[in-house]
């Protein structure tokens, strides 16, 4: 397959004033710039990007995947290394660029899409569209300062997005504007993918990263730790950026600080025996024992049910239900009760969670703690992840109520 | 690294940010670009109550054209003037005022101070048309010589892309360029003939008990060449000689061509440093 962006041993660094110097006399008396430190904020990294598929930059804060992406816009210049580029590159790192308050959203649209480097030409043939896709028909002749913050990002992002480039960046915008716009954002960038374009994410919303990319470089520090299929990777980073993590008996990894601790998950069947299997359809309970080291306000117990493949099914916990209790002590049990789980079949992980009440530090989680498999059930189907319990009607067979 | 052709390349963003400046420069003001006219004349008002009234400066009478007015004179001078003093500053202000926009797209950064002194081509060009109108009230037959102010023009406009190419990037390193700049442009403005005759120039002058030909070093001053090339062609109606049009012509291309590799020698960082 083509390459559509290589990365040679690129190094990028920073340079940390001490004192920062911008005078000349200060110049002059020092004899030399300011004192400085270097620091790499990319450091020797090197990988391939094929043309046509989705590529996802992950690390933590300051890991340098934002640094690496703007020297791929060319934003930035890497003091040594190589990248080639294959086609039109066009980097969304921010909505709206040059967009100037007092002008009307109609020479905006012009002015931001030269930058983006689109000629005259090509925006008069694309200005319909891109209007249409930002909902703005009737303030595209209003100034911008008008617009609300969501009419800006639109106009920006449908701007951007009408770009058409070979191979598209794009930087942790993507969770802009209301639901709908969102959809329509990410309908755009399928269409993207499908027509063969080489887009590159950097984001901290794994989630959606390990759905969206083929491939996925994980940063550390600067450097490169793994780069491969999106799912594996991520996982290893959603593994290690908790210190405090052990890996348990079954290969399972759980970190957190253990005033509280889950110490077993079940599943129970309708006759109220474990088991690590059932039929869709079935009425299921999920149940975490708990052993309080502590007594804990206002726990939030959390459960995902995920497939092998790393998507996410359900995600429910305590909190959104409104069911988390004042203070909990010493051991005990708490339920999930499905009436009708209709997980289709195969082999799903369960991983648990006990949290604080702001869901920001983590007692005890447990990835991937139970698995289970489900088999064939009623309704008897096994495309997806779940099935909706439609019948079919009209001129089909009906199914006997 | 930027090429020349990516620079050709980008001439509708140029342009779109060249009507940016235009298009934003008096938007919200009532009087709109009338202000852009009411300053110079503003200008000239005060100067000939100070130059001509209080300290009785006489003009020049041009020759061949009889002309003897101050206040035309002294457009002549400040208008080209005013031309590279916002040139100047605009350059400096054009990388550091799109910071925003350096940090975020790529395209040729030139791009940013040839729009903004094309900006100030385009305001300059509309009050030498309002001048030659003035030009014409007064009874100067200026309209064979406008294809030789365009001329001057086009040298002096690269004059200052090369001066501003080199000072918009100095001044992202280092800020006080611009405060120094204000100081130069001060005393340039005084060591130039816009507000008095050149005849006022001694040819030489002791300084310490040196003898200086004041007059030839005065005349090197590339920015004296040019308000004198613009009076002769305006006021006085007769051709600039050519060797000061060659002289120009020399000084804007090497300014340009130093201008245009010290940006690129230090345009690397720009995007950090800004």
């Amino acid at each position: 397959m083509a390459t559509a962006i290589s990365v040679e041993h690129v190094t990028k660094s920073f340079r940390l004033y001490n004192e920062r110097n911008q005078s000349l006399k200060a110049m002059v008396l020092a004899r030399a710039r300011a004192r400085y430190e270097e620091f790499h904020a990319v450091d020797d990294v090197s990988f391939e990007i094929p043309a046509g598929t989705t590529f996802g930059l992950v690390g933590e804060n300051g890991s340098g995947k934002s640094t690496l992406l703007k020297c791929i816009a060319r934003i930035l210049r890497p003091e040594r290394g190589t990248i080639r580029t294959e086609g039109k590159v066009s980097a969304l790192l921010e909505l709206g660029a040059g967009f100037h308050p007092e002008l009307s959203g109609r020479d905006n649209t012009y002015l931001n899409g030269s930058i983006l480097g689109l000629s005259r030409k090509q925006i008069d043939a694309r200005f319909d569209q891109i209007v249409d896709f930002a909902g703005l028909e009737k303030f595209i002749d209003t100034p911008v300062k008008n617009y609300s913050s969501g009419m800006y990002v639109r106009l920006g992002f449908s701007i951007a997005i009408n770009v058409d480039p070979d191979i598209l960046l794009v930087d942790e915008v993507l969770a802009v504007g209301d639901e709908q716009f969102q959809r329509k954002c990410s309908e755009k960038f399928l269409e993207l993918r499908e027509s063969g374009k080489t887009v590159v994410v950097v984001s901290h919303a794994l989630g959606s990263l390990r759905n969206l990319c083929d491939d996925v470089a994980l940063l550390e520090h600067g450097k490169l730790r793994a780069v491969g299929p999106a799912v594996e990777v991520i996982d290893t980073y959603l593994d290690d950026v908790h210190e405090d993590r052990e890996i348990d008996s079954e290969g399972g990894v759980r970190w957190g600080s253990s005033e509280g601790r889950i110490d077993n998950v079940e599943l129970i069947d309708q006759s109220g025996r474990p088991t690590t299997s059932f039929c869709t359809g079935d009425p299921i309970t999920i149940r975490l024992h708990y052993r309080m080291r502590e007594p804990l306000d206002r726990p939030v117990f959390g459960i995902a049910i995920e497939t092998l493949e790393g998507v996410v099914v359900s995600g429910p916990n305590t909190r959104q239900t409104g069911a988390v209790p004042d203070q909990l002590d010493g051991a005990g049990s708490v339920d999930l009760v499905i009436a009708r789980c209709l997980l289709v079949p195969g082999t799903y992980d369960i991983t648990a969670s006990l949290f604080d009440y702001s869901c920001t530090h983590a007692y005890d989680y447990r990835r991937r703690a139970f698995r289970f498999d489900v088999e064939r059930g009623d309704p008897a189907e096994e495309y997806g992840v779940i099935a909706l319990d439609g019948r079919w009607a009209g001129d089909v067979v009906a199914a006997p109520l | 690294m930027t090429t020349f052709a990516e620079v050709v390349g980008a001439r509708d963003l140029t342009w779109n940010l060249t009507l940016r400046e235009l298009r934003s420069r008096y938007k919200q003001s009532a009087l709109g670009w009338t202000w852009s006219l009411l300053n110079p004349l503003s200008t000239v008002i005060i100067y000939s109550m100070v130059f001509s009234f209080f300290l009785r400066i006489e003009p020049p009478v041009g020759k061949p054209s009889g002309l003897d007015n101050f206040a035309v004179f002294l457009l002549c001078g400040l208008l080209p003037w005013n031309f590279l003093q916002a040139s100047l500053n605009g350059s400096m202000g054009a990388l550091i005022g799109n910071s925003n926009l350096i940090k975020k797209v790529y395209f040729p950064r030139e791009v940013l101070v040839i729009s903004a002194v094309a900006s100030l081509v385009i305001t300059f060009l509309i009050e030498l048309v309002v001048l030659a109108v003035i030009l014409l009230v007064v009874g100067n037959m200026v309209l064979p010589w406008l294809p030789m102010v365009l001329v001057i023009v086009v040298i002096q406009t690269v004059f200052c892309l090369g001066a501003g190419l080199m000072l918009s990037v100095l001044n992202v390193y280092f800020r006080d360029v611009q405060h120094l700049m204000s100081i130069v442009m001060n005393a340039l403005f005084y060591a130039a003939p816009i507000v008095y005759p050149i005849r006022f120039v001694p040819d030489e002058a002791t300084i310490l008990g040196i003898t200086l030909p004041l007059g030839t070093l005065y005349r090197l001053n590339p920015i004296v060449q040019f308000i004198e090339a613009y009076r002769n062609a305006m006021y006085n109606l007769r051709f600039p000689p050519l060797g000061s049009i060659l002289y120009l012509l020399a000084w804007s291309l090497t300014l340009f061509a130093v201008g245009w590799a010290v940006f690129r020698r230090l345009e690397g960082r720009v995007a950090e440093e800004v």
